[in-house]
């Protein structure tokens, strides 16, 4: 498989400030490749570098091997669905999603039949005469979608398209998008800061940390194999444990973390397990599972999810009460110091 | 656990005058939105309304030229005579040159405006600001008539020209039909340039404030379609900004349609609409015809919105 975007020792500094801080990444064609990470993380800098809205500092960016640092957006081969959709609001619906075509000189019949074709892909075949500013969320960034679908892109860019849409929504348009991506073929990269999302539509996922790629891997790795504190904790929920900490409780120099669906009470388990007790602080109920906040040698605060259905009984259920909470050994994530 | 506890507020505290005034307007929004906006509109109909009302009414009366007296009898005879040769020639002249004006200022004030809006910041950015307010702020007289000293055969556009061994173009200018004269203050084309010097403040800042609301990520979305500078300007910036265009151009046009000392001062001979106004009314007495003079840029200025509105200007507000 051939490489459709890559990152070699690629920089963007804003004054002092380094968006992105000297990254090389490989995403190959076809792949669902998503960029994870909080706010100012350097994910939609990274983005807009391959868009070209962004320059880099330093550093190349080939997109199909093409060099394409210097080339303005309207020459390279990739097409955008931005954030806040950006529609425009002077057009309708079928005109926003020919605009690219209309660019290159497809009569106004033929774009407009490739523009249906679009629509009905994302299933807005009867809205092509409307405004965008009369169609709802999840319909504009469906418009958005098509449009940039519709030039037939190598690669797709996403700008945390679903950021804006409420949870019912975006969990429809996430199933909706990786099908789209399977059957299209093309390469998605898809920012985002929402964990549960990358993992579930992705192939793999960079997570992002102040400039810097902290971690490439598919989901699964991510998740359990964590190379540091910081994906540990980013990617899923994470008791992490450093310092004094892990030697007091494990008798490691390195930091670890154990995920709180691997913690128990310490009644529940046996054999080559870690034991620590502590102070139950508080208990929220979360429907399926119920977190527990546990206090452990008077200063770190444990987090540990317990499936309501049989353990209601077994877990002390008064706040303040005394609780030994327990794990086991191959459970703990040896981290990067 | 925890034993102390907060001082507990009564449900209904004990309320004084301004909080049961406060509470009453607050059950009468009617009563609210009444006394906000009486004032003005009461102003707005009888000053701007009822003025407006008065002027057609007026433009219907006679005017008798042996004794120049109005008498309320209503007549068309003030917009025939807007049609005879001399009177149609003013309003010709008038309206060419609130075009000229017009256009010029945009295309003026458009790349400016574009760079005050997308560039321009910090320091930079107050300072293009003040820069285009700052004239605004001087006498009008005392701009136009430093253009006559600007402009004058010994002046400093003259100069300028020497120098840069242009003075043949500008005497060829001079013998042009609709731009010449005797010299650059008594042509058309020295009286363009002072009412577009006048004027351009007023296209700058709606074409500024229009700029303002394109929102920039949908120049990113249409170069990342495939459109280059000239093509996102064309189907993209142009379209969005241009209710600020024609907000603009109603005010240079407008403002061009009814002055009447420009004219006077520099330029050929020869009436405006605003000059005519400023004689029928002043030395001559004639108010019907000076209405009637008067509704004419009212009538153009409403067909041209009209024109704007149909062509779509306004889909994009």
């Amino acid at each position: 498989m051939s490489i459709a975007v890559q990152f070699h020792q690629v920089s963007r500094h804003y004054d002092s400030v380094r968006a992105v801080d000297d990254i090389s990444l490989e995403i190959a064609e076809g792949e669902f490749f998503s960029m994870l990470g909080p706010s100012g993380s350097g994910k939609t800098t990274s983005l807009r570098l391959i868009a070209g809205f962004e320059q880099p500092t330093s550093g190349s960016i080939r997109i199909f091997g093409q060099e394409a640092a210097g080339l303005p957006p309207n020459l390279r081969a990739v097409n955008t669905v931005f954030q806040d959709y950006a529609l425009f609001p002077h057009m309708n619906v079928l005109d926003n999603v020919a605009y690219g075509l209309m660019l290159k000189g497809v009569p106004k019949s033929e774009r407009h039949r490739r523009a249906e074709e679009m629509l009905e892909l994302v299933k807005l075949g009867q809205y092509g005469s409307r405004r965008p500013s009369a169609l709802s969320g999840g319909q504009r960034q469906r418009v958005a979608l098509a449009r940039a679908l519709t030039l037939q892109p190598r690669v797709l860019l996403l700008d945390e398209p679903l950021g804006a849409l409420d949870l019912k929504l975006r969990e429809q348009m996430q199933t909706e998008l990786k099908s789209l991506q399977r059957q299209l073929g093309i390469t998605f990269v898809f920012v985002t800061h929402d964990q549960g999302e990358a993992m579930s539509m992705s192939d793999r996922v960079a997570v992002f940390n102040k400039g810097r790629i902290e971690q490439v891997a598919a989901p699964q790795v991510l998740y359990n194999q964590p190379a540091t504190a910081f994906v540990a904790d980013f990617v899923g929920a994470a008791n992490v444990f450093d310092g004094p900490l892990a030697a007091t409780l494990a008798g490691l120099e390195q930091p670890f973390a154990v995920r709180p669906e691997r913690i128990r009470p310490a009644g529940q388990l046996d054999g080559d397990v870690v034991r620590v007790p502590g102070k139950l602080l508080d208990i929220q109920y979360l429907g399926a599972v119920s977190r527990y906040e546990v206090e452990v040698l008077g200063e770190k605060v444990v987090s540990m999810v317990l499936p309501n259905e049989h353990d209601t009984q077994a877990a002390p259920a008064v706040i303040g009460s005394a609780i030994t909470l327990a794990w086991q050994r191959q459970a703990m994530l040896p981290l990067a110091g | 656990m925890m034993t102390a506890s907060l001082p507990v507020t009564p449900a209904a505290p004990a309320l004084g005058l301004w909080q049961r005034l406060g509470v009453a307007l607050y059950r009468r929004p009617g009563l609210q939105l009444g006394l906000l906006l009486g004032l003005p509109l009461l102003w707005f109909l009888v000053v701007y309304i009822g003025s407006l009302a008065t002027l057609l009414a007026q433009s219907f009366f006679t005017f008798d030229d042996f004794t120049m007296e109005v008498s309320r009898e209503l007549t068309l005879a003030n917009y025939r005579q807007l049609l005879q040769p001399a009177n149609f020639d003013v309003v010709l002249r008038t309206l060419l040159m609130a075009s000229a004006v017009s256009l010029a200022s945009a295309v003026l004030a458009f790349p400016l405006a574009y760079y005050m809006v997308r560039y321009a910041r910090g320091w930079k950015k107050g300072f293009f600001y003040v820069a285009v307010m700052l004239p605004m702020w001087a006498s009008y007289i005392v701009k136009v008539y430093a253009w006559t000293v600007l402009l004058a055969k010994d002046g400093m556009v003259y100069w300028a020209y020497q120098h840069l061994g242009l003075g043949g173009v500008m005497d060829w200018l001079m013998t042009l039909p609709l731009l010449g004269g005797n010299s650059l203050t008594t042509s058309h084309l020295g009286r363009f340039a002072v009412f577009t010097y006048i004027w351009l403040p007023f296209m700058i800042l709606p074409v500024q404030a229009a700029l303002e609301r394109v929102p920039a990520n949908l120049l990113q979305a249409s170069s990342d379609l495939g459109a280059n500078g000239a093509q996102t300007f064309r189907h993209v910036i142009l379209p969005l900004a241009f209710p600020g265009v024609v907000a603009g151009s109603i005010f240079t046009f407008s403002l061009t349609l009814g002055d009447y000392i420009i004219p006077q001062i520099i330029g050929p001979s020869g009436l405006f609409i605003g000059s005519m106004v400023y004689t029928m009314q002043g030395s001559i007495g004639n108010m019907p015809l000076a209405a009637a003079f008067t509704v004419v840029p009212v009538v153009i200025i409403a067909l041209y919105l009209t024109g704007a509105r149909k062509l779509g200007a306004f889909d994009a507000l």
